[in-house]
């Protein structure tokens, strides 16, 4: 049994408004799936009947886990390789050269379950041009679920399987239990805080890294255009972007061009289209 | 290229078989740690380029095949993973410190093994980015 067409316009227009996130006709089958469960918590029969209660009450609490669960949150550690051994090997050296306060400041803005900001933070100890240093690390995501996990810092052997070197593994995680924790004071690192992408910034200063990574692939062309335009408000004039493999800013924000660095590339606002100075 | 897998298990030995063929490698086998010494002995010249080995096996263990292959010059080349049950902290430094390169807890997926050969560079096409 699927969804009704009603209940799924009702989804796809709160997710929408709510995330950004487009889901076309077609992902019916999907919205099905991740609603299943919450249905069947709130005790009701199917999902069309889950999703009914929902469009007349509206409760908030239950409009935000319908949201949350249509986030894709697959994630892995050094997620393709590539774009962390271009931060070590070129865009932290090249920080170093320039940032004389030995700080370096890292937006990792849809963070998921947190591999993304721990693995930066790795790759920062083994880069030896910014030993000692200051990473200061925000990640964000919109989904709250997430940044329970990321904080928590706890992963199945499922996923610690998925990316991470065996060295890497035995230097930053402990046992916990079936699981893996990460090691607390590389935790208290970061300062993870909910933040919705499509919503205006909160001030939050300039970041010398952005990793935006396989977040974009969800949103429109307008959406999209909208927010690489607000990330070269919060990236240092210098800075580096960092997107997805399958994302890039080539027609949807001009003011970006692609630089390569190692096998990967990295985005930086183009000479022209950098205002001000920090 | 070549692979050996070391198991006592026909079973795993078929499912990291499939895995391994699947990502380009022709597989030979050893149900523990002395038939694959007598078996890399044998393949003098030819060697595989990975061993995948589990540690629980009768006869010799996969620590100590590790171990004494590590002791040879001539299968330095080889790459050695670790393909076990076994998942204490404890343990894994000690076949890091042996002389395995990377270690695969079971039960994996086979992606999860895809990805550890792409990290010890042993996939003719990297997975990710590279455009
Ligand atoms: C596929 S994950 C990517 C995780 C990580 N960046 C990576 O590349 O592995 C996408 C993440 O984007 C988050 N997300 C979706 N819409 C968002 C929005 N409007 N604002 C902030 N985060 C959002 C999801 O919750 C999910 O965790």
């Amino acid at each position: 049994m699927t969804i009704g067409h009603e209940a799924f316009t009702f989804v796809r227009e709160l997710v929408r408004a709510e995330s950004a996130i487009v889901l076309e006709p077609g992902k019916e089958y999907l919205v099905e799936s991740r609603l299943v469960p919450l249905a069947r918590q709130g005790g009701h029969k199917d999902v069309d009947a889950f999703v009914a209660e929902l469009a007349t009450r509206r409760n908030p609490a239950s409009m935000r886990l319908v949201v949350e669960a249509l986030t894709t949150n697959e994630t892995s550690w050094f997620r393709d390789t590539d774009p962390f051994t271009a931060l070590r090997q070129s865009v932290f050296p090249t920080l170093a050269k320039t940032r004389t306060k030995h700080e370096i400041r890292v937006w990792a803005a849809a963070c998921s379950s947190g591999q993304e900001p721990y693995s930066i933070l790795m790759t920062a100890q083994d880069t030896p041009e910014i030993a000692g240093w200051k990473i200061d690390m925000l990640a964000t995501d919109l989904s709250l679920e997430m940044l329970e996990r990321a904080r928590k810092g706890e992963y199945s052997q499922l996923e610690v399987n998925r990316g991470l070197p065996a060295t890497t593994l035995v230097r930053h995680f402990e046992r916990a239990g079936l699981n893996w924790r990460i090691n607390p004071a590389l935790a208290a690192q970061v300062q993870f805080r909910q933040l919705n992408l499509m919503r205006p910034f909160p001030a939050m200063g300039k970041f010398d890294v952005v990793f935006l990574r396989n977040v974009l692939i969800y949103f429109d062309l307008a959406t999209k255009r909208d927010i690489l335009r607000r990330v070269r408000q919060v990236l240092a004039p210098d800075g580096h972007l960092f997107l997805g493999a399958a994302e890039m800013t080539m027609g949807v924000d001009d003011a970006w061009e692609r630089v390569p660095a190692g096998r990967s590339s990295v985005y930086r606002i183009r000479e022209e289209q950098r205002t001000c100075v920090p | 290229m070549r692979a050996l897998i070391v198991d006592d298990s026909r079973a795993m030995r078929r499912i990291v078989g499939r895995i391994l063929a699947d990502a380009g490698f022709e597989t030979v086998e050893a149900g523990d740690g002395q038939e694959a010494l007598d078996v890399l002995a044998s393949l003098d010249g030819d060697l595989p380029v990975l061993a995948c080995v589990d540690w629980n096996m009768p006869v010799m263990d996969g620590l100590t095949f590790i171990t004494q292959v590590r002791k040879q010059v001539q299968w330095r080349s080889i790459t050695l993973m670790m393909v076990t049950t076994e998942s204490e902290q404890d343990r894994i430094v000690r076949a890091l410190a042996a002389g395995a390169h990377e270690y695969l807890i079971k039960p994996f997926t086979g992606d999860a093994l895809v990805e550890k050969l792409d990290l010890l560079g042993l996939l003719p096409t990297p997975v990710g980015d590279h455009s």
